[in-house]
């Protein structure tokens, strides 16, 4: 029989209720019951199998063998060496020029080979351990295409009118807690007026690792991994999408299958020792 | 413990909000609710709920930012609402599963009864959802990763729409190619809608997406969605687009048109009456008849004897083609002769309505003649010498 209000002092009365719920009771016997030491042998093996996660793919050179996704010639046929004319030049991709052809640049493949696979393989380790991905673009053509290839991978993008302070004051634009991204990939450097986006320069301002595609009329300098290639014609860009799109989902899938392999030898493991702890966790009587 | 400040009431006093704007200052403990005892299990016959009114001084605080309010705290809400609302249907002796929104009102009013001239300063008792604002809850999961791809570029709903809306336009594009190159292509039936409708206006966009939007991202959202509405569509994309129009409500600016009446010679006319500013003035026009018209019994050369008067009587004959082929019999009172003049138009244009086709009402709606004329002698206020002049200005 409850008491009347006011014979009892509050704290007590607090307490009578909290057992009285069903859910409370449930929950208290849970929390009270069981035993501590299994539950840290599981922490202490969940950090381990991470460490060896994360640092696995770290031992190899081409751990997500990316070099097979592309070729040279398939990255001709997709018209990647074509750059802007020569008056369009910026200074600071001469070296990736391979030459001039009619007053048009062409951009030397053997390098964007190069670069291409060290920023696939950048790519895929960032997305192997799970950071998020951004994808920046400010041409209106390929809007529709790098938010479609983004929402596929599982990623972000933004394509559409990039607010001042979106990374450097993102605190107070999204939210105390919000995470920024861990990787840029800029499929356009230059925005609609032809001048280099903002999210590079602030990438750079935030220590955010970018992987970008400069054609002959970018400036490369602070973008961490540069893919000199076009940027403008419809099927390099289409190979572009497609290959990062391969690369990201060929991570997360590692990933997926490396985390249940070693979930399943953790399993394993515990049940070949099971017999040895069972005294410690019937403790309190309580399966 | 003693028990401090009981408020031994219902449970509806926790749940007034005076005003619209709520801050329930819930982490400074002004109001504790013992709703916590009121939830769990053990109801309504033990607990009357207590409230401790622990009066703190508040201290000075610069304007903050307005607290973000948790799902768990808006749950919260809703359920001591629904709590108060079944209790306030016990008090008025009414039945409390089927007690609505209006009968929260009239009890609260009620039981509250406020002369306060302000509705908004009124005691109300309404749903958590009306009173809290909608807000967005936290946008990304435990690992820090946001939930919907355009997060990063803030206006996540804004842009996924038109990203959706853009998506369906290439579709519906390439399948016409596509009939268009079998020359398959269907005759695009425009079927004229009988109820007019319209776009959305930004704000209910506004209110749709529950985000701000700039005009530029109205602007070529309705430039978007005006190109697809172009192309022939399916269902599917009907459907899409429908759920951006609203019906117009077309005012049924129906004209009451009065009836013909028949004299006793077989002769149709019509009455009607007009007004302006203190003119009162009743019309009979009748069919067949040479152009006379009669004011009191006074012929109108005679009665208005300045030509702007008579004009305005002729107006609406004028417009309407039909000088002399109507007879006016009038009286009027009140007024001047400027206003008996006016009221006297508008009267017999009302009455010229039956004789004449709808089209034509509809113009002399447009032209002004069958509206009355707001304009009434605006007051004498103190300290000025008219209802605008003011008493001349001296400098010294």
């Amino acid at each position: 029989m409850p008491p009347p209000p006011g014979a009892w002092p509050k704290s007590l009365w607090l307490d009578f209720l909290r057992k009285a719920t069903p859910e409370a009771s449930q929950l208290s016997n849970r929390t009270f019951g069981s035993a501590p030491a299994p539950t840290v042998s599981k922490l202490e093996d969940r950090s381990d199998f991470n460490d060896e996660i994360i640092n696995e793919p770290l031992k190899h050179s081409d751990f997500f063998n990316v070099k097979e996704l592309f070729s040279v010639t398939s990255l001709f046929n997709a018209r990647v060496h074509l750059g802007h004319k020569a008056g369009c030049r910026h200074r600071f991709m001469e070296p990736y020029i391979f030459g001039n052809r009619l007053g048009q640049d062409i951009i030397d493949l053997e390098q964007t080979a190069a670069h291409l696979q060290l920023a696939l393989n950048f790519m895929a380790h960032v997305a192997y351990r799970k950071g998020i991905i951004l994808f920046v673009s400010r041409n209106r053509q390929f809007t529709h295409l790098i938010e479609n290839t983004a929402r596929d991978c599982g990623e972000y993008a933004h394509t559409r009118y990039f607010k001042g302070g979106l990374f450097t004051n993102a605190s107070l634009l999204f939210g105390p807690g919000v995470r920024l991204p861990d990787l840029i990939i800029f499929l356009h450097t230059l925005n609609n007026i032809f001048e280099p986006h903002v999210a590079v320069r602030d990438a750079a301002k935030m220590n955010i690792p970018t992987v970008g595609i400069v054609d002959t009329n970018c400036n490369p300098c602070l973008i961490t991994y540069p893919i000199p290639g076009n940027d403008d014609s419809p099927p390099s860009v289409h190979l572009f999408c497609s290959l990062f799109q391969t690369t990201i989902t060929r991570a997360k899938e590692k990933r997926r299958r490396v985390e249940t392999l070693y979930r399943l030898q953790g399993l394993q493991a515990a049940k070949s020792q099971g017999g040895g702890c069972s005294t410690l966790s019937n403790r309190d009587g309580i399966p | 413990m003693a028990a401090p400040c009981v408020f031994c009431g219902p449970a509806i006093a926790s749940r007034f909000f005076l005003g619209g704007r709520v801050t329930l200052a819930q982490g400074q403990g002004i109001w504790k609710p013992a709703a916590a005892e009121l939830q769990a299990g053990t109801r309504s016959q033990i607990l009357r709920l207590k409230h401790l009114t622990v009066v703190k001084t508040k201290k000075n605080v610069a304007a903050s930012r307005p607290e973000k309010y948790t799902v768990d705290f808006i749950k919260k809400q809703i359920e001591e609402f629904n709590i108060g609302k079944r209790h306030l249907a016990n008090m008025m002796g009414e039945d409390p599963e089927t007690f609505t929104q209006e009968d929260i009102d009239r009890a609260i009013v009620y039981l509250f009864p406020s002369g306060l001239f302000e509705k908004q300063a009124r005691p109300s008792m309404k749903h958590p959802d009306y009173i809290f604002p909608k807000q967005s809850a936290i946008q990304w999961g435990e690992d820090g990763r946001p939930f919907h791809f355009l997060f990063y570029t803030g206006k996540q709903s804004y842009y996924s729409l038109m990203h959706e809306a853009y998506g369906k336009f290439l579709d519906a594009e390439k399948r016409q190619n596509q009939l268009q190159a079998k020359d398959l292509q269907m005759e695009k039936t425009k079927t004229k809608d009988p109820i007019v409708s319209r776009w959305l206006i930004k704000e209910e966009l506004e209110g749709m997406l529950a985000e701000k939007l700039s005009d530029r991202d109205y602007t070529r959202f309705i430039q978007l969605v005006e190109r697809f509405s172009t192309l022939q569509c399916g269902a599917a994309e009907e459907e899409f687009l429908r759920r951006f129009r609203r019906s117009v409500t077309i005012q049924s600016k129906k004209q009451l048109t009065e009836r013909l009446q028949y004299d006793e010679q077989g002769r149709a006319f019509s009455t009607s009456e007009g007004k302006r500013k203190s003119a009162k003035a009743e019309v009979v026009v009748y069919e067949h008849g040479n152009g006379k018209i009669k004011v009191n019994g006074v012929d109108h050369l005679l009665y208005f004897p300045v030509t702007q008067d008579r004009e305005q009587l002729m107006f609406p004959f004028h417009f309407l083609d039909r000088l002399g082929k109507h007879d006016v019999n009038c009286t009027v009172s009140g007024g001047g002769r400027s206003a008996q003049a006016g009221a006297i138009r508008l009267a017999t244009a009302r009455a010229l309505c039956s004789f004449v086709t709808e089209d034509e009402v509809e113009w002399m709606r447009q032209a002004g003649l069958l509206t009355t004329d707001p304009r009434v002698r605006e007051r004498k206020k103190p300290g000025q010498e008219g209802a605008r002049r003011k008493f001349t200005w001296k400098k010294r």
